[in-house]
C-alpha cells in the first residue's frame, strides 16, 4: 500500500506581502541538497569522473522524450498506461464501492462476505499475476483485471469504513424521522460515508497506477510505461528506466495532487465539526 | 436491529485494529454464515473441475491445488523456498527499520535537519519499490543485494515517517515539565520520549513489515531464481496452476500471521504504556 502522508503536497504558504523567500529558510534549505546532487551530477558526467554507460548525463535525460527514437515511445507508452488505468480504476472502483455499501449496511451481508474478502485481501494483489496470465493471457485483459483488483479493495474498505464510523446518534435521529431506506442512504448513509470514500479512492487510484505499470513490466505483451521500462532495462538503458521511474513517481504525485485539490472542494459543505 | 445494539456496535467498532475486530465478535452460532461463501465457491471450483468444464491448465481441481500443497510442503519445497524468503526480509527488515529510526529521531529532534533532508526524502518516497527493481537490476544485477536493497527501502520510508512524527507530537508541555524537573536523560527517554513516541512508531514499523512482504513477493517474481515469490512464477511457466494458488495460499496466510503477530503485540504493548491524554 502506498503511504499516502509521504505523497500530501506540503500545504502551500499563504505569502503575505512579498515576503522573500531567503527569509524563509525551509524553503532553500529544501533545495540545498537536490541543487547539490544535480550539480554534482553534472560534474561527474562532464568531466568523465566515472566511465560508466550506466551512468547518464541530464541533459541527455531531459532530451530523451524528444529526440531520442526510443525515448519518443514513452509518449504513445503514458497514452496507453493512462487508458488502462482509467478503464481498470472504474471497474474496480464500482465493484469496491458497492461491495462495501452493501458491508457497511447489511450485518448479514458483512457477516456473509466480510471474513471472505478480508482473507482474500491478506494475499499480496502481485500473486495474482501468474493465475490472472494463466486465465486471461498477457494481453489487455488480464492488466484490467488486475488493475481493478487493486482498486477494488482499498474502495470496498474505505466505503465500509465510512459507513462503520456514522456517528451513532445520527442513525438515531434517522430513526426517529422514520426516514425511508432510500432517504436513509441517499442523506445520511452516503453524505456520511463520503469523506472516507474519497479516501479509499485516492488510494484505490494510486494503487491503481502502481498496478498498472507492474502488470505491464511483469506481462510484457503492450505498450505501456511497465513495458517501456522492462524494454529499457534488457537493452542495459539506465536513461530509458530512469524516465519511466520519474513518469511513475510524477503521475502518483499528480493523482495525490488533484485528488486533494478535487476532494476538498466537494467537501467544503462539511465545513469543521460543530 | 433497534437503535441500541447499533450504537453498541458502533461504539466497540472503533478500535484501530478493526481488521481483527471481527473475531472478537464470533459467536458459536456466528461461525457458520463466514464459512458458506467459500464452501459454496469451493463445491462450484471442485464441480467445474470434476465435470472437465476447464481444463486442469486453468483450473485444478481444488483437491489437486491441495495435495500439491501438502506435497510442496513435505518434500519442503516450501520450507526451502521460505527459509529464502524470510532471511531476506528479516536481513532488510532489520536494516531498513533502524535507518528508518535513527534517521527518523534525527528530523523528529532538529527541525533543521528536517528542512534540509525532508523534501528530497518525500520526492524519493514518492517512487514506489516497483519503480526501484529495474535501477537496480542494472546496477546489482539479480544480485542479493538487489533484494535487501528493496525490501530495506520499503521499511526505511514508513519507519522514519512515523518516527519523526512520533517525537514532534511530543506534547510540548511534557517537554516542559521534564526540564523543569531535570529528569536525566535515561529516565527521560524511558519515561517520556520512549511512551510518548511508542504507538506512532510501532504503526510505522507494522507498516514497514507488511510493506516488505509486498515488496518481497514483487521482486522475488521479478528477478529472483529462488523464494516463495519465485516459486509461483516457476509454476506458472510449467502451467501447473496447482503449485500457483498453492504459493497464492501461502503468501496469504503468512501475511495474515505477520499482521496478527504485530496486531498482537502492538495490544500487548499499548497495554504497558500508559494512555496519553
Amino acid at each position: 500500500m502506498v503511504d499516502l502522508s509521504a505523497s500530501l503536497p506540503p500545504r502551500t504558504r499563504a505569502r503575505t506581502s512579498a515576503a522573500s523567500w531567503w527569509e524563509r529558510p525551509a524553503l532553500w534549505r529544501g533545495l540545498a541538497i537536490p541543487v547539490a546532487l544535480l550539480i554534482a551530477w553534472f560534474v561527474v558526467t562532464r568531466l568523465g569522473l566515472i566511465s560508466s554507460h550506466l551512468l547518464v548525463s541530464p541533459e541527455k535525460l531531459v532530451a530523451l522524450p524528444f529526440v531520442d527514437e526510443a525515448g519518443r515511445h514513452v509518449w504513445f507508452a503514458l497514452g496507453e498506461s493512462v487508458v488502462r488505468l482509467v478503464a481498470g480504476f472504474a471497474i474496480g472502483a464500482t465493484a469496491g464501492i458497492a461491495l462495501g455499501l452493501l458491508l457497511g449496511t447489511s450485518q448479514a451481508a458483512n457477516r456473509a462476505i466480510g471474513p471472505s474478502v478480508n482473507g482474500l485481501r491478506q494475499i499480496t494483489l502481485f500473486a495474482w499475476i501468474p493465475l490472472l496470465t494463466a486465465w486471461f493471457g498477457n494481453g489487455d485483459s488480464s492488466k484490467i483485471v488486475y488493475i481493478a483488483l487493486s482498486a477494488f479493495f482499498p474502495t470496498a474498505l474505505n466505503t465500509y469504513e465510512g459507513l462503520r464510523t456514522i456517528p451513532a446518534h445520527y442513525l438515531e435521529v434517522a430513526r426517529v424521522l422514520q426516514l425511508s431506506w432510500r432517504q436513509r442512504i441517499v442523506r445520511l448513509l452516503l453524505p456520511g460515508a463520503l469523506p472516507s470514500i474519497f479516501i479509499g479512492i485516492q488510494i484505490a487510484l494510486i494503487t491503481a497506477w502502481i498496478g498498472t505499470v507492474g502488470s505491464e513490466y511483469a506481462m510484457g505483451v503492450g505498450r505501456g510505461i511497465g513495458t517501456f521500462m522492462a524494454g529499457g532495462r534488457e537493452q542495459f538503458r539506465m536513461d530509458v528506466v530512469l524516465l519511466g521511474v520519474i513518469i511513475l513517481a510524477v503521475v502518483g504525485y499528480v493523482i495525490n495532487v488533484i485528488c486533494g485539490r478535487v476532494f476538498r472542494r466537494l467537501l467544503h459543505w462539511q465545513g469543521s465539526p460543530s | 436491529m433497534n437503535i441500541r445494539t447499533m450504537a453498541q456496535r458502533q461504539i466497540g467498532a472503533g478500535s484501530s485494529n478493526w481488521q481483527w475486530s471481527w473475531l472478537g465478535a464470533l459467536r458459536p452460532g456466528h461461525l457458520v454464515l463466514p464459512l458458506l461463501l467459500p464452501a459454496a465457491v469451493l463445491l462450484a471450483w471442485q464441480l467445474t473441475a470434476a465435470q472437465g468444464w476447464l481444463p486442469v491448465q486453468i483450473l485444478p481441481p481444488p483437491s489437486l491445488v491441495f495435495s500439491t500443497l501438502v506435497d510442496l510442503i513435505r518434500d519442503g519445497e516450501i520450507a526451502a523456498n521460505l527459509k529464502i524468503s524470510l532471511w531476506r526480509i528479516s536481513i532488510g527488515f532489520a536494516i531498513g527499520t533502524s535507518a528508518g529510526l535513527l534517521l527518523g529521531a534525527l528530523m523528529g529532534i532538529s527541525k533543521t535537519l528536517d528542512d534540509y533532508v525532508g523534501p528530497i526524502f518525500k520526492a524519493l518516497a514518492q517512487v514506489p519499490s516497483l519503480g526501484w527493481v529495474p535501477v537496480l537490476i542494472l546496477i546489482f544485477g539479480l544480485d542479493e543485494a538487489l533484494k535487501l536493497i528493496i525490501i530495506a527501502k520499503a521499511c526505511f520510508v514508513p519507519t522514519t515517517l512515523a518516527t519523526s512524527q512520533g517525537i514532534r507530537n511530543i506534547p510540548r508541555h511534557y517537554l516542559e515539565v521534564a526540564r523543569v524537573m531535570m529528569l536525566p536523560r535515561l529516565l527521560f527517554l524511558r519515561k517520556l520520549v520512549i511512551p510518548a513516541t511508542l504507538p506512532t512508531v510501532f504503526g510505522g514499523i507494522r507498516l514497514a513489515l507488511s510493506h516488505a512482504w509486498i515488496s518481497l513477493i514483487v521482486v522475488e517474481m521479478l528477478a529472483a531464481t529462488e523464494g516463495v515469490g519465485y516459486m509461483m512464477v516457476w509454476g506458472r511457466t510449467l502451467f501447473q496452476i496447482d503449485i500457483v494458488i498453492a504459493g497464492m495460499i501461502v503468501i496469504g496466510v503468512i501475511g495474515l500471521a505477520m499482521d496478527f503477530g504485530l496486531s498482537w503485540t502492538e495490544r500487548r504493548l499499548s497495554r504497558w504504556v500508559p494512555r496519553h491524554g
